[in-house]
């Protein structure tokens, strides 16, 4: 068993209230930073922990937070983007869910770091129910005397709303949240100026994933040096992943990133296997839009080491050979799973979020869908897989947010590793209806039944 | 105002200085020539507007003299502001190049290309950027995007299946109307324009709309399809209004006004915003003092025909090479390397007489 | 007429409430969500020019809004609204099964509202519900781990509760 730092109490029962949570030490994170740190030394601390944004960037948190301007008599807000959106993603849903608390005790003590007294917490429309959850915590916190104001004598106000999105993946990207947040389209903006400098309502404002504002509060608890000590590098603390697919246990699971990725598929701590005793064809490893690797590329590296679930492991060999550790979305796929429908469906979900606000990404998302889709029935060129390589490629990086990037690389990905997958589906378009392509030479090479 | 400090900024190996906070593009149309990228979203008097198409996209090669680090992936002209010696690649850049024929096509792939129906055609940007950076042919094979009608009244024509959504009209309505009643509706590639809701965009100031929409998505009512406008003459005039400057261009032929317009610069921008009554109502020349002729300094078919040759054919090869090397603000060509004739040595304009080819072969012994 | 009765003006107020003086404009979303649940299950032009004057935006401030995010309905819709994922998670797990099950079921597209004006059948894209696929909302909640059995169920009950609420 790994070291479990957010989920430990997550399935005490009655733990979704504050009484409960209390009692199983909750909010104690609070009171050691009211009462015994200021704002620069919880700063501090965060740095030392070398915990990394959870959204799906991992950008050092404590970084970001010492980027926010602190310009006279201009209120700051922090910011809680709980717009989970990334397909394979649910991890920020089952934290609330079940430990709500957890999130507005980080919120606490990261709102009195970076002082924030009207603290938000964008949430996805979708995951109403979880507004309820998040607000009742809100309501105990505040009868308990731990938001509001003068929170436990300290001189320190603080409120928490939480506002319910709409439907729009593109809110994910911090700039768009903050935007919808406003009550506008979830337009990113264009940047400089960054959010720390200029975010919400023009004012100072940091952004950070629910996952991240929760580990806030075991890094002030055993504090930062302690944390960083958990984990690998500078993959340090623990991660939630989220596993779906073809696995026999999906569901949220928290991990030290110093298991690899073949404990993480196979054993029954985790996702206990491939369902259906199925082998292993690819994952998509950290939300959709990071590349998607096929079972040979995912257990080892190119190199042919070990491949960690981590930050660095599960990039090493870059694109070419790697993928990302993203947002913890971990998806996997079976021998029956077809690559070239898979790409579609997610380069359908892409054009369906794009805001359609810069070109590349607009136009170039509902391209990539059209082909794929051409492809996936039958009806695909030989020369279409070159054009949808060239399309990616005039898309990424070209774009005003990440998202056109997101929408490039599994596309990308995709072509690069199961190349031979779309040609098949070319050459054989009325056999590609009936049956699929199979594993190929990109199977799991390790698990074969017997 | 305090003075603000002066930025050495280098653009494909032409150095300007520029005030602090002053754009890489306008750092760029400062220079001049091709070195200045297209803008298509992006008008220096609406506040906001930019970023948004990618065309004008460039790369940083040194981030500035503190921190020449380049800046990873190509930045949008039009809203990165310069630093100190900071170095930029524009036109000798391949990565800005190919990132731009990438934009180029992606603009044009949902396009109607009505070009000979579309009263834009002539001094349409669209036109002009495919021309420049565009390919003959088409990969896109799908059919293209429409949109269910809407009329904004009798005065603004708009064509959906034209617009290429840069804002530029909202921003307007925004910032010059008191009231803006059409805007961005949807999302995605079925993001439009519109008012929702059946409306007449009424504002007196509205008609600005037709000059900041750099295609043929909106276009004046009151001209439409009675003429093109390299059949026009496009003279300079103005009249007393009460609502406006009054300085306008009225686009004729023979004595009759077809259309009125803003004044525009030479990147096609608006000089003087007008009034709805200008543009709309005055089409006697008796309405107005005429000032002359106006000549239309943009790289369009209306001033230079340029499009003669295939398409493609714009490509200033010399000016890259001459740009490589490094070379003044404003010559695209250094005539000296170029031309035989014109040796530095001759000073023609010296000879009191036409010049002989005696004169040039002297001169070489 | 179009107009929020005095509980819901009162939600009204606890939203505004929430952000700076003159910062209204913020209380957009939560407010349409509001109206959308107060009026039918959709937002009409009146009721998108209802909200517009409550929070003394111009109307075209509320369509653009409304038009962007997709869980804003822009034309009636059934009583009960099944939106089923469809991303990559869902695919893998056989949504295009219970999307065409329910399809059959009801006799409608996706897209579609049933003519007794019950049922609303939409694909939508991924719910954050990955791991419990294949999925899909009704109302404020998740149906999740479909199987043709429990759609049965669910059309079963709606139909039931419809019946004992009339």
């Amino acid at each position: 068993m790994g070291v479990k730092l957010l989920l430990e109490k997550a399935h005490v029962p009655g733990i979704r209230y504050f009484e409960t949570y209390r009692k199983e030490g909750g909010y104690r994170a609070v009171e050691k930073a009211l009462k015994q740190m200021d704002p620069a030394s919880i700063v501090e601390e965060v740095k030392k922990s070398g915990l990394r944004g959870r959204g799906g960037a991992g950008f050092p948190a404590g970084m970001k937070w010492s980027f926010i301007a602190k310009p006279e008599g201009v209120p700051r807000h922090l910011v809680c983007n709980a717009d989970e959106s990334e397909p394979g993603t649910f991890k920020d849903r089952y934290l609330m869910e079940f430990i709500p608390h957890l999130l507005i005790e980080g919120l606490i003590v990261s709102s009195f770091a970076l002082g924030s007294n009207d603290t938000y917490i964008y949430i996805r429309g979708e995951y109403a129910w979880i507004v309820d959850i998040l607000e009742q915590a809100i309501e105990e916190a505040k009868a308990n005397g731990f938001l509001g104001k003068n929170i436990l004598g300290s001189g320190f106000d603080c409120n928490i709303y939480v506002q319910r999105g709409a439907g729009a993946y593109i809110c994910g990207e911090e700039t768009a949240l903050i935007e919808s947040l406003e009550g506008k389209r979830g337009n990113p903006r264009i940047k400089p100026p960054f959010p720390a400098i200029e975010g919400l309502w023009r004012r100072p404002t940091v952004v950070n994933n629910v996952e991240t504002l929760a580990a806030v509060v075991p890094i002030i608890n055993m504090g930062g040096d302690e944390y960083a000590k958990i984990g690998v590098g500078r993959s340090t603390g623990t991660k939630l992943i989220s596993a779906c697919g073809n696995i026999n246990k999906p569901g949220v699971y928290e991990i030290d990133m110093t298991i690899s990725v073949e404990e993480f598929i196979y054993s029954d701590e985790y996702c206990g296997g491939i369902a259906n005793g199925k082998r292993l064809k690819a994952c998509i490893p950290g939300g959709s839009s990071v590349p998607i690797l096929p079972a040979n590329l995912l257990l080892k590296t190119a190199k042919g080491e070990t491949r960690y679930m981590n930050y660095e492991s599960l990039s090493d060999g870059g694109f070419a050979t790697g993928s990302m550790m993203g947002s913890g979305g971990f998806i996997v796929l079976d021998e029956d799973q077809c690559i070239v429908k898979n790409t579609y469906t997610l380069a359908r979900f892409y054009r369906h979020e794009s805001c359609g606000q810069c070109s590349p990404c607009r136009e170039g998302t509902g391209w990539m869908e059209k082909i794929l889709k051409n492809i996936d029935t039958g009806k695909g060129k030989m020369s279409d897989i070159d054009l949808l390589w060239d399309i990616q490629r005039k898309i990424e990086g070209n774009t005003i947010c990440p998202l056109g990037d997101a929408a490039a690389w599994p596309v990308a990905a995709a072509i690069r590793h199961f190349r031979d997958e779309f040609e098949w589906h070319v050459n054989h378009p009325e056999e590609a209806q009936k049956r699929n392509y199979g594993l190929a030479h990109y199977a799991d090479p390790i698990h074969v039944p017997a | 105002m305090s003075e603000q400090p002066l930025f050495k900024v280098t653009i494909d190996n032409i150095t300007v200085e520029v005030p602090a906070g002053t754009t890489i593009l306008n750092a760029a149309r400062k220079i001049g020539g091709d070195v200045a990228p297209p803008a298509m979203c992006y008008y220096s008097k609406l506040e906001g507007s930019g970023g948004k198409c990618r065309t004008c996209l460039v790369e940083v090669s040194k981030g500035s003299e503190k921190d020449p680090r380049p800046m990873p992936k190509l930045v949008a002209s039009c809203r990165t502001t310069v630093m100190d010696g900071m170095e930029v690649k524009n036109i000798t850049s391949d990565r800005v190049m190919d990132a731009r024929s990438g934009v180029v096509e992606f603009l044009l792939i949902n396009h109607p290309l009505d070009c000979p129906v579309c009263d834009q055609a002539g001094e349409c940007h669209l036109q002009d950027l495919s021309y420049e950076h565009g390919k003959a042919g088409t990969r896109y094979e799908f059919q293209r995007r429409t949109f269910k009608k809407h009329d904004l009244g009798d005065k603004i024509q708009l064509h959906m299946t034209r617009c290429i959504l840069c804002y530029r009209c909202v921003f307007t309505a925004d910032q010059l109307t008191g009231k803006r009643e059409h805007g961005v509706l949807d999302r995605g590639d079925h993001a439009e324009i519109a008012t929702y809701i059946e409306k007449n965009l009424s504002n007196e100031f509205i008609g600005n709309v037709i000059d900041v929409c750099p295609v043929g998505a909106l276009t004046d009512k009151t001209f439409r399809f009675k003429n093109r406008v390299w059949f026009l003459k496009p003279m300079d005039a103005h009249r007393d209004c009460p609502t406006c400057s009054g300085k306008v261009t009225l686009w004729n032929r023979g004595d009759e006004v077809f259309r009125v317009t803003a004044r525009k610069d030479q990147w096609g921008e608006v000089e003087d915003w007008i009034c709805n009554t200008c543009r709309f109502d005055k089409k006697q020349t008796s309405d107005w003092v005429i000032e002359g002729p106006r000549l239309i300094d943009r790289h369009s078919v209306i001033s230079q025909g340029h499009y003669a040759g295939k398409v493609g054919t714009h490509k200033p090869t010399e000016t890259f090479e001459a740009v490589h090397a490094g070379r003044q603000p404003k010559l695209l060509m250094d005539i000296h390397s170029v031309s035989e004739v014109n040796k530095p040595e001759i000073t023609l304009s010296k000879l009191d007489r036409p010049a002989h080819s005696t004169d040039f072969t002297s001169n070489k012994d | 007429m179009t107009k929020f009765n005095d509980e819901q003006l009162k939600e009204f107020n606890r939203l505004v409430a929430r952000y700076p003086e003159g910062k209204q404009k913020s209380a957009l979303l939560p407010v349409l969500h509001l109206a959308q649940d107060s009026f039918g299950g959709w937002l009409s032009a009146e009721t998108m020019d209802y909200v517009a004057g409550l929070l003394n935006i111009t109307p075209i401030e509320v369509y653009e809004v409304a038009t962007f995010y997709s869980m804003y309905n822009l034309k009636p819709v059934g009583k009960y609204m099944f939106e089923v994922c469809q991303t990559g998670p869902c695919m893998v797990n056989g949504c295009d099964d219970i999307i065409e099950y329910i399809g059959t079921k009801l006799g409608i597209k996706p897209g579609e509202t049933t003519a007794d004006g019950m049922f609303t059948l939409k694909t939508v894209e991924c719910l954050g519900a990955c791991g419990y696929a294949p999925m899909m909302q009704m109302g404020k909640h998740y149906k999740e781990h479909l199987t043709k059995e429990k759609v049965d169920a669910i059309i079963d009950e709606c139909r039931k509760n419809a019946a004992a609420n009339n």
